[in-house]
C-alpha cells in the first residue's frame, strides 16, 4: 500500500520538478513579454501544485499527519498566480511593452482606438 | 482610460479572507508551532495592504473603520497590562501563568496568559504596518 503511493509521491515530485525546469526554459527562450509570462504563470503554477501535493501525500501517508496548510497553499497557488499573471501582462501592454516582431493580430489595440474615436466624437456610433 | 480591475477584485475578495484565517491560525497556534503574534500581525496587515491594492484607500477605511494609531495603544496597554498584572499576585513583572479550564464546545483548554502578550504584540504590528503604508500613501 505504502510502496504504491510512494511511486505515486516520486511521480508528482518528480513532474512538478520537471515543468518548474520547463518554465524556466521557456523563461529564457521566449522571444517577448508576453510569451514568458504565459509560460512562467502556467507551468510554474502547475509545477510548484505537483510537488506541493507530493509533499502533502508524503506526509500523509509516512506520519499520519493531515497538514491542512498544504492544501490551503495549492488552493491559494491556484487562484492567485494566474491572476499575477494576468496583471503583469496587462500593465506590461498598458506601458507600451512592443509584442514580438512576428505577432499578427492585436485586437485590444483595434478595440482602444475605436473607443478614443468614440470618445472625440462626444458619444458618437461607436460602441 | 477607464480603470477595469474586475479581476484583480473579485480575486482579493476571496483571497483577503484566506490570509486573515491563516494569519490567525498562526497567531494562535504560536506557543506550540512556528508562529506567533509577530508573523500573524505581519501577515493581517499584509491582507489589508492587498484590499488597499485593489480598493482605494477610502474604500477600505469605510470597510474597516478603524485608527491603526489607537490600534497600537490598545497593543501597548495589553503588553504592559499582562506584564503588570502578575505584580498583584507578588511575583516579579511579567511573569506569566496558566491554567486548564473547561471551555464550552473546545474542551479543556489550556489558557495562558502570554497569549494576551501576543494579542498586544499582533495588535501592535497591525497598528505600525498599517500606520506607516498608509501615511505613505496618503502623501502625494
Amino acid at each position: 500500500m505504502t510502496e504504491i503511493i510512494k511511486v505515486f509521491v516520486g511521480i508528482f515530485v518528480g513532474l512538478g520538478a520537471f515543468l518548474c525546469m520547463v518554465t524556466a526554459l521557456g523563461i529564457i527562450r521566449l522571444p517577448d513579454v508576453y510569451t514568458r509570462n504565459h509560460a512562467a504563470s502556467k507551468g510554474s503554477t502547475l509545477g510548484i501544485m505537483f510537488i506541493l501535493i507530493g509533499a502533502f501525500l508524503f506526509f500523509y501517508v509516512k506520519e499520519g499527519h493531515y497538514n491542512s496548510r498544504l492544501l490551503l497553499g495549492i488552493v491559494f497557488i491556484f487562484i492567485t498566480s494566474p491572476v499575477a499573471g494576468h496583471l503583469i501582462s496587462r500593465a506590461a501592454y498598458h506601458t507600451g511593452v512592443p509584442l514580438w516582431k512576428k505577432s499578427v493580430l492585436d485586437e485590444l489595440k483595434d478595440k482602444e482606438k475605436h473607443e478614443k474615436h468614440g470618445l472625440d466624437r462626444s458619444n458618437g456610433e461607436g460602441k | 482610460m477607464k480603470k477595469n480591475d474586475v479581476i484583480l477584485q473579485t480575486v482579493t475578495n476571496v483571497v483577503a479572507f484566506m490570509i486573515i484565517l491563516f494569519s490567525l491560525q498562526v497567531f494562535f497556534s504560536g506557543h506550540y508551532h512556528p508562529g506567533g503574534g509577530f508573523i500573524g500581525g505581519l501577515m493581517t496587515s499584509g491582507a489589508i495592504v492587498l484590499l488597499l491594492l485593489a480598493y482605494d484607500i477610502k474604500t477600505v477605511a469605510s470597510i474597516i473603520p478603524i485608527d491603526y494609531k489607537i490600534l497600537i495603544g490598545i497593543g501597548l496597554f495589553f503588553a504592559v497590562g499582562t506584564g503588570a498584572g502578575s505584580l498583584f499576585f507578588n511575583v516579579p513583572f511579567l511573569t506569566h501563568a496558566f491554567n486548564h479550564f473547561d471551555l464550552p464546545l473546545l474542551g479543556e483548554t489550556s489558557l495562558h496568559t502570554a497569549v494576551l502578550f501576543d494579542t498586544g504584540v499582533y495588535l501592535v504590528v497591525i497598528g505600525v504596518t498599517m500606520t506607516i503604508i498608509q501615511t505613505i500613501g496618503e502623501s502625494e
